[in-house]
């Protein structure tokens, strides 16, 4: 820990104010003090005085999860339904590289995780003792911030900055590294919190800057091809600021376009959504990136997933971008104008801006540009066959969203077809209901995070749409889910594949299927059983909405094994290396335009 | 699009808390995303607040530069980020301790080379110089250069110092 900082927090901790009690103490009442409700973890030999003092404690909820990465999933989950920090607790070497994946997810999707980890004492750091990883230094890459406190005096302190950091300005993981003596040692502990000093070493920017506010409101007024681009910022942001996105999409009546990560920030259902953009975007919001003259990108960082080629990418476009992280601006693509602040800060600036500045939209080029839009529509890009009495993937999750999207419903999926399905033919009509592995592409991240989510929602419908690969990387959690009898739905769309490894081998390697089947599949419904769950499986199309109608009506866990047709592919599909505009839309496309050799390269 | 593929030297100065790991962040950073690193020195530089001074020289197109001031500035324990490149005229100093071995008329040359550039001599055997020479980095390595041509060479270097030129100074905001 900082010795500057620290040396401020250990004055103020040796002060009149401050009590003595052991380290494992102080950590509980800090994270009291932080308003934490829930922990997840599981139990090793250096946090043992944690586990100590947990059982203790009444406040705080330990939820046991069978595996360290699922714990970090769990606490994903658990943030990203409540806006809240998700806190996880493992112990030190195996359970702290167990923790990686989760933590990189954590960074890549921006989610507020404050991560404790055991550790061996100081004494013995550096002996290469029983469990001692270098912690701090195998997370410095995967993590917004990490701390090994040397000195129980700071870590009050060092705690609430955890807690600081992780929440503000671009939310992200941030590790504690605890080592046992530190945990069973007696240090000070202030009543009267830390919370003004802790915060005063990071402030990012919220507000944005006035003139720039001016300036985008100048370059919207002349806008006559517009499109929203938004993004996970919003989702980040809050519920205020979806909102107020709804306003801007109001006030404007402009084309607006999600990210995979933004979905549900402005309602599935607002006749000028366009869909998601990116690869396994829709043709018409690809269309209007491509084709637009001016661009609003709102908390989105122009991911490879969503540009396709950059020097293709919608070449006529004069473009703002608002990001509460100053690096991700100019970062894939050049912009006329950046914006520094947090998203809903942005939006409402903006609005009183576009107020004030008399602004209104065009509307004989933006009638134009509709009529132009609504001819991409009529592609009906997201079209499937399902005839026959084999399901369609497509079938089963549109039905799925029939059937449950007017309830109190959080999703999760895991990665691969099923979630670029899932983001396509689910409808999110409101923020903080879906929860994907975006940025990292974390196979078996669904089922763990929709423990986590309903932990956090106990009496919500969590869904965990599933492929039988990726659910098989985490199913181990099967159990945390009998334990707390939590009624996760597992809804695996089940097709033997690993599906978009399937795919891309299909595209670009002449259909040489190496190591993607799915061998040796268990009997899902017996798996259930052996976990006193309820498992069901749909063989066929007019068997699905019964076994939907069943998986609803169960109180308990569910595992639904839908089995789906083995050789769908997800389209429409922007090829690696291609442009917005060289959208592939089905199998036809497929033959007619082969995959150049720079985007063979790419992922 | 011409002017963003220029690859240009950017000197930048940072003012980290000087607490463990704050350099392997650093240098994470650069290894990570594939930023250069010509030359990197740190030291303590306000002792009572235990700030330290991290002077880096790299290189890159305008874009890369830009990225590597803002992922710099969003690490916790970094104070501030100043590019003294973009900011004007920085006064840039390095010391190198050049250390050769020769004889006879190499050896005189050595010396009276050493002379011009105002190098010390720090250390003399009867067949070997330590010089001491401090500089802008293109007279250190010049000196360099001229010492290989006359003998066997040992050279360790500090790495750029910088400061900006002017009255404006940059503190620890915190």
């Amino acid at each position: 820990m900082a010795q500057s900082s620290s040396a401020a927090a250990k004055a103020g901790n040796k002060a009149g104010s401050a009590s003595m009690m052991a380290g494992a103490e102080i950590l509980l009442k800090t994270l009291e003090d932080e308003g934490v409700e829930v922990i997840f973890g599981y139990p090793g030999g250096a946090v043992l005085p944690i586990y100590d003092a947990l059982f203790k404690n009444n406040k705080i909820r330990h939820i046991l999860v069978r595996h360290e990465q699922a714990a970090v999933h769990a606490a994903e989950g658990y943030a990203r339904s409540t806006g809240k920090v998700g806190v996880v607790l493992v112990t030190s070497g195996p359970g702290a590289t167990n923790a990686v994946t989760g933590l990189t997810d954590a960074l890549m999707d921006s989610v507020p995780i404050v991560c404790l980890t055991g550790q061996v004492p100081t004494h013995l750091i550096g002996n290469d003792a029983f469990q001692e990883a270098d912690t701090t230094g195998i997370t410095r890459a995967c993590t917004k911030h990490n701390y090994l406190v040397k000195e129980g005096d700071a870590l009050q302190h060092v705690v609430a900055e955890a807690f600081h950091v992780a929440r503000s300005g671009r939310p992200g993981p941030v590790l504690i590294d605890l080592p046992k003596d530190i945990l069973m040692g007696e240090f000070g502990y202030n009543e009267n919190g830390v919370a003004a000093a802790a915060s005063a070493r990071y402030q990012p920017q919220v507000t944005p800057d006035a003139a720039a506010i001016r300036k985008a409101v100048a370059m919207m007024k002349r806008a006559e091809r517009p499109v929203i681009y938004g993004g996970g910022g919003l989702i980040n942001s809050g519920s205020e600021a979806c909102q107020l996105l709804q306003q801007l999409v109001d006030v404007t009546g402009w084309p607006t376009t999600l990210t995979l990560m933004g979905l549900g920030a402005l309602p599935a259902s607002d006749k000028r959504f366009l869909g998601m953009l990116g690869m396994h975007g829709t043709y018409e919001a690809n269309w209007a990136m491509h084709d637009c003259d001016f661009m609003l990108n709102i908390g989105a960082r122009f991911d490879d997933r969503v540009t396709g080629r950059i020097s293709g990418f919608s070449p006529q476009s004069l473009k703002v971008h608002a990001d509460i992280d100053p690096s991700s601006i100019n970062k894939n693509v050049h912009v006329d104008l950046p914006i520094v602040g947090d998203a809903g800060a942005v939006l409402k600036a903006l609005l009183a801006e576009m107020k004030a500045q008399k602004f209104t939209p065009h509307a004989t080029s933006l009638d134009a540009w509709w009529k132009q839009i609504r001819g991409w529509q009529q592609k009906n890009c997201l079209a499937f066959d399902q005839s026959g009495a084999i399901i369609k993937p497509q079938y089963a999750i549109k039905r799925l969203c029939e059937m449950t999207c007017d309830r109190d419903v959080f999703v999760t999926t895991e990665v691969g077809q099923h979630q670029m399905w899932a983001a396509q033919y689910y409808d999110f009509e409101k923020p903080n209901r879906w929860m994907t592995s975006g940025g990292l592409g974390t196979m078996g991240y669904g089922l763990p995070a929709a423990l986590g989510v309903q932990v956090a929602n106990p009496d919500s419908l969590v869904i965990d749409i599933s492929g039988e690969a990726s659910f098989m990387m985490n199913m181990q959690e099967l159990s945390t889910l009998a334990q707390y009898n939590l009624p996760v739905k597992i809804f695996i769309t089940n097709n033997e594949w690993m599906g978009m490894v399937r795919q891309w081998q299909e595209l670009i390697h002449g259909a040489r299927y190496s190591e993607s089947y799915s061998a040796s599949l268990p009997d899902f419904v017996k798996l259930a059983d052996t976990f006193g769950m309820t498992g069901l499986v749909a063989q066929s199309v007019d068997q699905l909405d019964g076994v939907i109608e069943q998986m609803l009506a169960t109180p308990g866990p569910v595992i639904v094994d839908v089995k789906v047709a083995k050789e769908e592919n997800c389209f429409p599909m922007i090829p690696s290396g291609a442009a917005h505009n060289e959208m592939l839309l089905g199998p036809d496309d497929q033959a007619a335009k082969p995959i150049s050799e720079e985007g063979m390269v790419l992922v | 699009m011409s002017n963003h593929e220029i690859i240009e030297r950017h000197i930048i100065s940072v003012l980290v808390d000087n607490e463990p790991g704050v350099l392997a962040r650093v240098i994470g950073l650069f290894s990570g995303r594939g930023y250069n690193i010509e030359s990197l020195t740190v030291a303590e530089v306000e002792m009572m607040r235990g700030v330290s001074r991290i002077s880096i020289v790299t290189s890159g197109t305008p874009m890369v530069i830009e990225q590597i001031k803002a992922q710099l500035a969003r690490l916790v324990p970094i104070h501030s980020v100043c590019d003294l490149t973009e900011m004007g005229v920085a006064i840039e100093r390095e010391l190198a301790l050049v250390k050769i071995i020769n004889k006879g008329d190499e050896r005189i040359e050595a010396l009276r080379i050493a002379d011009t550039f105002r190098a010390r001599t720090l250390d003399s055997t009867l067949d070997s110089f330590v010089f001491e020479i401090t500089g802008n980095s293109s007279k250190v390595a010049a000196f360099i250069d001229l010492m290989q041509s006359l003998g066997d060479v040992e050279i360790a270097r500090t790495g750029v110092s910088a400061i900006s030129r002017g009255n404006r100074i940059d503190l620890a905001a915190k």
